[in-house]
C-alpha cells in the first residue's frame, strides 16, 4: 500500500477543515508516511463529479463525500480504496 | 392525549418534584419547559433522522439531480428542485458543487436557484423542532412557504435571463462522469449503517438543539406574557421588513434559532414576523453570500438576494394576516 494519494477537497468551511484534520490524524496513526493534500479549489470538486462537500479522495477517486466525525471510518475508506 | 404525555409527567416529576422548584416560580416553569421540550425533541430527532438516513442512501443527490435533468418538465422542474432541497442535507459547504453540478447537466439557472433557496430553509431537523413546538399544522404551512418561496423566487429569476451573470469559469467546467461504486451491503449491514449515520447526526446537533431550546426556556420562564405585544403587533407594517432586512446578513442554522422563535411567538411576537426573521437568517447570510460570489457575478448575487427577501417579506405579512 505504498504511495497512496490521500486528498481532502473542500470549499473551505470548518467542516472541510475538521475533515482535513481528521484525515491526517489517520493517515498518521496508520503510518502511511503521505502527506494529506487540501484541495479548496472548487473546480477540482466539481470535475470528481460529486456535489457535496467535503470530499475524501483516494488514488485520484471520490471515497467519502460528506462529513465524518469517525476517524475509524476514514482509516477503513483509506484502506479499501488503496487496494 | 398527546403522545408526550409521559415526558410531561416525568418532567413535572424531576421540576416540582424531584428537584422541588414550584411551577409558579420562573425557574420551575424555565426548567419544566427545558426538560421536557428536549427530551421531546431529542426523541423525535432520532427517529427522523434514521428515517432520512435511509432516503439518503436511496436517494442522493446526484440522482435526483440526473432525474430533474432527464427531460423537459415544463415549469414542473421548479416545484420539483424546490421539493428536492427540502429532502437534501445542506451545508453551505455543499452549495457551489452544487450550483455547478446542476447547471452542468443542463438543468435551467432559475431551477437550480429555487433548489439553492429552499434547501437550507427545509430539512428534517427544522420540520422535527417546528412540529415539537409549533404543532403539525403550522410545520405544513411553513414547509409549503419555503417550497413556493423557492418555486418563486427561481421562477422569477429564471424569467431575468440572468444566466450571463454566473461566472464564466462555471459553464467551461466538464466534470468525470464518476460512477461512485456503492458496494453492495446486506440488508442487515444496511440497518446497521442507518443507525449509526442517524446517531452520529443527532449527536452532532444535540448541543446546538439544547443550546436553543436553553434560551427558549429562558425566555418562556422569565419573559412576561405578552411582552412584545407593546413594541411589535400584527398590524404594524413595518416590523416584518425591518426584521427580514436585519436578519439578512445574520447566520444561524435553524436548528438554534426554531426554539427561540418559538418563545418569542409566544410572548406576543406575531409568528408572521418570527418566521420572517428565521427565514432570513437561515436563508440568506453574508457568509453565503461570500460563497456564492465565487461562482456567481455581483449582479446575480443581488438579484438573488433581494427577489429572495422580497418573497420573505411577502410570506411574512401573509402569515401575519391569514395564520392565527
Amino acid at each position: 500500500m505504498n504511495s497512496v494519494k490521500i486528498q481532502v477537497l473542500g470549499s473551505g468551511c470548518s467542516t472541510c477543515k475538521k475533515l482535513y484534520e481528521l484525515t491526517k490524524e489517520a493517515v498518521a496513526e496508520m503510518n502511511l508516511g503521505v502527506e494529506v493534500e487540501y484541495i479548496t479549489d472548487i473546480q477540482k470538486i466539481v470535475e470528481m463529479g460529486v456535489m457535496s462537500s467535503p470530499v475524501l479522495a483516494v488514488n485520484g477517486k471520490p471515497a467519502m463525500t460528506g462529513f465524518t466525525p469517525d476517524i475509524e471510518k476514514i482509516k477503513q475508506l483509506i484502506k479499501e480504496n488503496a487496494k | 392525549m398527546d403522545i408526550f404525555y409521559p415526558l410531561q409527567l416525568l418532567a413535572d416529576w424531576l421540576t416540582y418534584g424531584l428537584i422541588k422548584i414550584g411551577p409558579e416560580s420562573r425557574l420551575g416553569s424555565s426548567a419544566n419547559f427545558f426538560i421536557y421540550d428536549s427530551l421531546k425533541i431529542l426523541i423525535l430527532l432520532l427517529v427522523i433522522n434514521y428515517f432520512m438516513a435511509i432516503v439518503r442512501h436511496y436517494l442522493p443527490v446526484e440522482k435526483l439531480r440526473d432525474f430533474l435533468a432527464s427531460r423537459k418538465w415544463y415549469g414542473l422542474d421548479y416545484l420539483l428542485a424546490a421539493a428536492f432541497g427540502t429532502i437534501t442535507p445542506f451545508c453551505s459547504c455543499s452549495s457551489i458543487p452544487l450550483f455547478i453540478g446542476f447547471l452542468e447537466t443542463g438543468i435551467p439557472l432559475g431551477v437550480t436557484l429555487s433548489f439553492l433557496i429552499t434547501s437550507p430553509l427545509v430539512n428534517q431537523v427544522a420540520v422535527v423542532l417546528f412540529a415539537g413546538l409549533f404543532g403539525w399544522k403550522i410545520t405544513i404551512l411553513y414547509v409549503v412557504a419555503a417550497i413556493l418561496l423557492g418555486v418563486i423566487g427561481g421562477f422569477i429569476l429564471g424569467k431575468l435571463k440572468l444566466e450571463k451573470y454566473v461566472a464564466d469559469y462555471v459553464w467551461q467546467i466538464k466534470s468525470r462522469k464518476n460512477k461512485t461504486t456503492k458496494n453492495k451491503l446486506p440488508f442487515r449491514d444496511l440497518l446497521k449503517l442507518f443507525w449509526r449515520e442517524g446517531w452520529a447526526l443527532t449527536k452532532k446537533i444535540t448541543p446546538y438543539v439544547l443550546l436553543g431550546i436553553g434560551v427558549g426556556a429562558l425566555i418562556h420562564g422569565y419573559v412576561p406574557a405578552g411582552f412584545f405585544e407593546q413594541y411589535i403587533t400584527a398590524d404594524n407594517l413595518l416590523a416584518v421588513p425591518i426584521a427580514t432586512i436585519v436578519a439578512v446578513p445574520m447566520y444561524a442554522n435553524a436548528v438554534g434559532v426554531i426554539p427561540i422563535m418559538q418563545s418569542l411567538v409566544e410572548k406576543g411576537i406575531p409568528l408572521g414576523t418570527a418566521m420572517a426573521f428565521m427565514m432570513a437568517v437561515v436563508g440568506l447570510s453574508l457568509p453565503e453570500a461570500l460563497i456564492l460570489k465565487r461562482v456567481m457575478k455581483v449582479k446575480l448575487l443581488v438579484y438573488f438576494f433581494g427577489i429572495t427577501t422580497i418573497n420573505i417579506i411577502v410570506i411574512g405579512y401573509l402569515f401575519n394576516a391569514f395564520v392565527k
